[in-house]
């Protein structure tokens, strides 16, 4: 072994960041571990078909999260409608329009500062203006907006990073055929841009499963069961809030468990989903 | 001649659209800045800047409310600091082994297990931490209650892991081979070069990383708001606290007149403690690529 020639202090040095790296490393792969097994183990049991497909009643004294389940999918479409258009709009308009640099360095720096402003300023914000200025109490539809500035920065980033592999020969063909600028973009552009987009749609389902304070004072916490266009008008949870709700407040915990196993569940499949998507837009890609 | 002008005409329509939607963006940064600003205006004048920033009592719902918010904001630093103390040497150490040593298939799967840590809900971990953390930490340190900054601070620790080990990895995988090869044709071993050439070479990247975990400790809301306990107290590792954000969240539901607008105020203080975490990410940032 050349290690033996080594003198003492260097072998020292060597076996101190060696420990140092495994336990930093099983460390972190325990975490994963327990925190998933944990939450599995003790939410799975507690998952009920009743649980999933009823509303809470308080007269049989049940819970069930249905509405939960429905408020988090309304929320989810109100938030991608209203976010996509803005969000490829704007990438569109960075890489393919600006010329100004001005401009651009402007936008990429409130991108920038969206993504690091912390849930609760939008909530306290999206409280401030939607539910209060705009006048639409708190509803689904106010945090469905917030949550739109939320995750403008994300699909507006994943777009623009699809948009950048677009060869700029496409578009000189294209233009050099005598089509106009917006028809290269409708025929040329945004075709090539799908993996960007569907990632960034991935990105923000996930975003928005697992946010909680932005929405406790603009969706609100209630549990009632409503259709896609009721709910979007009125107050509801979606299944973080929930989760919030039935475990500090009504220290519901085996309700608790059970949401916290399905959001688990959710957040393997949307990592799942993201990584599956990345590979077969790149197997496409490279062929 | 008419159908070209017309032709022209729809272009610049098109164009001013997507320009309108490029500025939504600064639009909306626009709206919550000064929203923020004239909202928490009013309170700090009428408690007076210093008593609100350094008056150690939060009493909004006494007979004589104080408005003091001192032992929110220490608080907050107070739990970054704990966090950044024991997330950033795992999640570094983690980060050099997957980056440089770690086999290709054990890797994987703890890349795939870190996005799945930075995918999990706060509410999730607030959960988790409110079941297994406190009542552990009511045990073993044998205090009254377990909802407490430390409880806080390891949940803090664990939530910002993924940021760190994430970013610190792409930066020192982007170290130029030959720096390490170099290292190792002049004798040292690979671990040596990791940390005395990799690490060095990295390092803007890496503190961009502890920048970026410091934004996402102090901005927490909900998975603190579970397993802090609460109660308005000056810091102190066993006792229950209240951070900048869960003293937002915690009265907002049935706050009004000073005391809503004095929420509103703390959450300017807030948004200006993230800018400047902001400008610092800004200044490494741009380090980084004068550095590349």
């Amino acid at each position: 072994m050349q290690h033996n020639s080594l003198p003492a202090r260097r072998k020292l040095y060597i076996g101190m960041m060696r420990v140092l790296m495994w336990l930093a490393v099983s460390i972190a792969g325990a975490l994963v571990l327990f925190l998933v097994s944990y939450v599995l183990i003790k939410g799975i049991p507690n998952i009920t078909w009743e649980l999933l497909s009823t509303k809470p009643s308080y007269l049989d004294g049940t819970i069930g999260i249905l509405p939960n389940i429905l408020n988090t999918v309304y929320i989810i479409l109100a938030t991608l409608v209203v976010v996509l258009p803005l969000g490829v709009g704007a990438a569109i308009y960075l890489t393919e329009y600006a010329g100004n640099q001005k401009i651009v360095g402007m936008i990429e720096y409130a991108a920038e500062t969206l993504s690091g402003i912390p849930s609760i300023i939008y909530g306290l914000v999206g409280m401030l203006f939607f539910c209060q200025f705009m006048n639409m109490q708190t509803s689904l539809l106010a945090g469905s907006l917030t949550l739109v500035i939320m995750n403008l920065p994300t699909i507006m980033r994943t777009t623009q990073e699809s948009l950048k592999t677009v060869p700029q020969s496409y578009r000189e063909g294209a233009f050099g055929l005598g089509a106009g600028k917006w028809r290269v973009i409708r025929t040329v552009v945004l075709p090539g841009c799908v993996d960007g987009i569907v990632t960034g749609c991935i990105l923000a389902i996930g975003r928005i499963l697992g946010e909680s304070a932005a929405l406790l004072f603009t969706a609100g916490f209630a549990h009632a069961l409503n259709g896609l266009f009721d709910g979007l008008t009125s107050a509801g949870a979606t299944l973080t809030v929930a989760l919030y709700v039935y475990a500090k407040e009504q220290g519901e915990f085996e309700v608790a468990f059970a949401i916290a196993a399905i959001l688990m569940v959710l957040t393997v499949l949307v990592n799942l989903g993201a990584t599956l998507v990345g590979k077969y837009f790149k197997r496409k890609n490279s062929v | 001649m008419a159908i070209k002008n017309k032709k022209k005409l729809i272009e610049n329509v098109i164009h001013g659209i997507f320009l309108i939607l490029g500025l939504v963006t600064v639009g909306c940064v626009l709206l919550i800045t000064v929203y923020l600003i004239v909202s928490g205006i009013p309170a700090i004048r009428e408690i007076g800047l210093v008593d609100f920033l350094f008056g150690p009592k939060w009493a909004s719902t006494a007979a004589e409310p104080k408005y003091g918010i001192l032992p929110f904001i220490l608080t907050s630093i107070y739990g970054t600091a704990g966090a950044i103390l024991i997330g950033v040497p795992i999640g570094f150490f983690t980060a050099v082994y997957l980056a440089k040593q770690a086999p290709t298939r054990f890797k994987t799967v703890m890349e795939n297990a870190i996005s799945l840590l930075a995918g999990i809900p706060s509410v999730v971990y607030g959960f988790v931490g409110m079941m297994v953390l406190v009542p552990g930490i009511r045990k073993v340190f044998n205090v009254p209650d377990g909802a407490s900054l430390l409880a806080a601070i390891i949940v803090l620790a664990v939530m910002i892991l993924p940021s760190i080990i994430k970013v610190s990895m792409t930066s020192l995988e982007a170290v130029p081979k030959e720096y390490e090869d170099a290292s190792l044709a002049l004798g040292a071993t690979p671990i040596e070069t990791y940390f005395r050439v990799s690490v060095p070479a990295a390092k803007s990247g890496i503190a961009t990383a502890v920048v970026l975990g410091v934004g996402r400790a102090i901005g927490e809301a909900m998975a603190v708001m579970m397993v802090s306990g609460n109660a308005a107290n000056m810091p102190s590792l066993f006792q229950s606290v209240r951070f900048l954000t869960t003293a937002v969240a915690s009265e907002m539901a049935y706050s009004s007149g000073l005391q809503q607008q004095a929420l509103f105020s703390i959450a300017l203080v807030l948004f200006l403690f993230i800018m400047l975490i902001n400008a610092t990410l800004n200044f490494f940032l741009k380090g980084q690529k004068e550095g590349a």
